[in-house]
């Protein structure tokens, strides 16, 4: 057959239709991991591509070395609420690695006064202290969560004074006055390509609202969770995939995704955080959105708050499981007081 | 001799411009006058009209576009009107069926009283098509079969829409109008009811359009490949069967050892399309109202095996974990 017989819209749709291919299918190779038995479809896909460029972007940044002589900082500096019973050599070295973590253009003084650095004049040490007191919750209350390689500024902040990874509560599902469709919360472009409900976070990551939604009975039992429901589920789960650049099998077998026995232990791991969240979400967070200038909160005037993302950015741990907090033990809690 | 041996239509064949076959008269006859066209001849007759709108034609397009008004305004409203979003993001948008909470009462129009009305009509629009596809066939003195093909399709479409959330209690169980958001919709259901691929009417369904696909692909590709032996004239070969038709038979009998008559083929084909729909629908309605659970539903029946655990994992809710 010559090229010439087929007729020009022919060709043009199959040039349309390569163009798409091209321009929004992830170029193969794929490398697959198998975590289960042959068959059981228990398979990791990363993309290699994809994969470095997320690791290059996820590197522990370089620590000094470890210091921890001289008295308790609160018997040399004023105003010390967190870190009182750290040995100032060990809590000048944290501060310096705070600067160097969150505010390495601004320097020292973005948080404290110059001359009087015990001062709590400017809100960003008010929040700093309190971040700090967060931090250090999450190493010891969170072993569940964060393992052995707990968290730092660094793992949030990654060199900017604001985490870039954060979220604002968006609007809420069934508001408006008008005569067209309320606003539903989604039915709009997200970040993950679907047009499931942008803020899938206030419910389930601030409020407490049911996650669970599948039947847990072959026949009905009373189980009313609806379709619409399970949108904002399966919103969250996506997120946590897109978080972790990990696929569904990550955690779980998707042939029967709310079955605990065919899932994997990370799936527990993941349980933990969505605990951690709301606790730092509702206890560290909403408390300081009154400390935060106006022009740091959402639209709707509430505080940047913390998801997957946060601390992950597309790695399945933080930094690929770099263990910074072990190097900094005041962040595990060791010398501080309870926050 | 026209050149049959291609993928694309390469003949256009063309008498007279003509009104077709004398039928009785109806209370409208057919519209416009009929003008040949190159371009739709490359895919089909090159002879453009006349067309029967006819009353039911007129009201089914008339009720299908107050359901794309609807849709469509509800929708430009959701981004503002603004025109270019519109156009941007019409495959994310969608119009809502009511909040579960509204159960089958009737919501004010912004929560979802909207859908019910688009509802309406659009389902107003098909079985209105339906009468007409019935009646302008038996005008003709045809047989029924298309019709009652797409009275398949508005089965499945009425389920979804319509009979499942009835028995469910909630208008919120419905599919919403939306690119995208239909096919979050189903991912959804599918997810609450416990993967769909598991209820043994979707695997009928899904037979059943492979099936058709096959079938589809087995037959168009038989008769164009006896088309240099006259073979496109199977109509007349279910009785009279000709050298072309002797060819195809035996090329299947070689293949597969049996093979379908030119009359038969048509039989499976209709019978495939029509029974995708029918079974499809059959495994929504069940879905949510008798079973909960499929993947539980295919363990308890020895349908799927539970696989061995990879980790011993257990639920950490159930041991005391805090959530």
């Amino acid at each position: 057959m010559r090229l010439t017989s087929i007729p020009g819209v022919a060709l043009a749709g199959a040039f349309l239709v390569c163009l798409i291919a091209v321009l929004t299918f992830t170029r193969p190779p794929v490398t697959v991991i198998a975590t289960g038995d042959a068959g059981t479809g228990m398979q990791l896909l990363y993309n290699p591509a994809k994969i470095s460029a997320t690791i290059a972007a996820n590197q522990a940044p370089p620590m000094l070395p470890p210091i921890d002589a001289g008295p308790a900082a609160s018997t040399v500096y004023k105003n010390v609420q967190v870190l009182k019973g750290v040995s100032t050599g060990a809590f000048t070295r944290l501060m310096v690695s705070m600067t160097a973590w969150v505010a390495p253009q601004q320097g020292c003084n973005y948080c404290h006064v110059a001359g009087n650095f015990a001062s709590d004049a400017k809100y960003t040490k008010v929040i700093a202290r309190r971040m700090l007191q967060m931090t250090i919750a999450v190493n010891t209350s969170y072993k569940d969560h964060v393992g052995a390689v707990g968290v730092t500024c660094y793992t949030c902040h990654r060199g900017q004074p604001m985490p870039s990874q954060v979220w604002f509560t968006g609007v809420t599902p069934g508001s408006g006055a008008g005569l067209a469709e309320s606003q539903m919360g989604k039915n709009l472009p997200t970040l993950t390509g679907g047009s499931l409900p942008s803020d899938p976070f206030t419910p389930f990551l601030l409020n407490n609202d049911n996650i669970r939604v599948s039947g847990s009975t072959a026949l009905p039992s009373g189980n009313r969770q609806s379709i619409k429901q399970t949108d904002w589920t399966y919103a969250l789960m996506i997120h946590y995939s897109s978080a972790l650049g990990v696929n569904c099998e990550f955690c779980h077998n998707s042939r029967a995704f709310n079955d605990w026995t065919q899932s994997t232990p990370q799936r527990v791991t993941a349980y933990y955080a969505e605990g951690m969240l709301r606790d730092l979400n509702r206890n560290y967070m909403v408390p300081l959105t009154g400390t935060f200038p106006a022009a740091q909160l959402g639209p709707s005037g509430d505080v940047a708050k913390i998801n997957c993302a946060t601390c992950h950015q597309g790695a399945y741990k933080p930094l690929f499981g770099a263990a910074m907090a072990a190097q900094f033990p005041p962040l595990e809690g060791v010398g501080a007081a309870a926050p | 001799m026209p050149e049959y041996q291609n993928i694309f239509t390469r003949v256009q064949v063309r008498g007279p411009l003509h009104a077709g076959v004398p039928v009785a008269k109806g209370p409208w006859m057919r519209e416009g006058t009929p003008f040949f066209s190159h371009f739709m001849g490359q895919i089909g007759n090159a002879q453009i009209g006349p067309l029967y709108l006819g009353t039911l034609g007129v009201a089914s397009l008339v009720c299908g576009f107050i359901a794309i008004e609807i849709i469509g305004l509800n929708m430009w409203a959701s981004v503002d009107w603004s025109p270019i979003l519109f156009v941007r993001d019409l495959p994310w948008l969608a119009l809502e069926p009511p909040s579960p909470a509204y159960g089958l009462h009737i919501p004010p129009l912004n929560q979802g009283g909207w859908w019910l009305m688009a509802g309406f009509f659009l389902t107003s629009a098909m079985v209105l098509w339906f009468f007409r596809v019935y009646r302008r066939a038996r005008q003709l003195g045809l047989g029924t079969h298309t019709a009652w093909a797409w009275a398949a399709a508005i089965w499945l479409y009425f389920v979804l829409g319509f009979l499942r959330p009835l028995l469910m209690g909630s208008w919120g169980e419905a599919p919403p109008f939306g690119i995208f958001p239909h096919l979050d919709w189903t991912v959804a259901f599918s997810l609450r009811y416990g993967n769909l691929y598991y209820d043994p009417f979707h695997m009928l369904s899904i037979v059943f359009l492979y099936g058709s696909v096959l079938l589809f692909a087995m037959h168009a590709g038989t008769i164009m490949a006896v088309s240099r032996f006259g073979g496109d004239k199977e109509v007349e070969q279910s009785v009279d069967r000709g050298t072309a038709s002797e060819r195809a038979a035996l090329f299947w009998r070689w293949t597969m050892g049996f093979n379908a008559t030119m009359e038969s083929i048509h039989r499976w084909a209709w019978w495939f399309a029509v029974l995708t729909p029918l079974t499809g629908g059959i495994g929504i309605l069940l879905t949510g109202t008798v079973t909960d659970d499929w993947f539980l539903w295919a363990v308890k029946h020895g349908v799927a095996p539970h696989y061995m655990p990879i980790a011993n994992v257990v639920d950490p809710a159930s041991v005391g974990g805090k959530p």
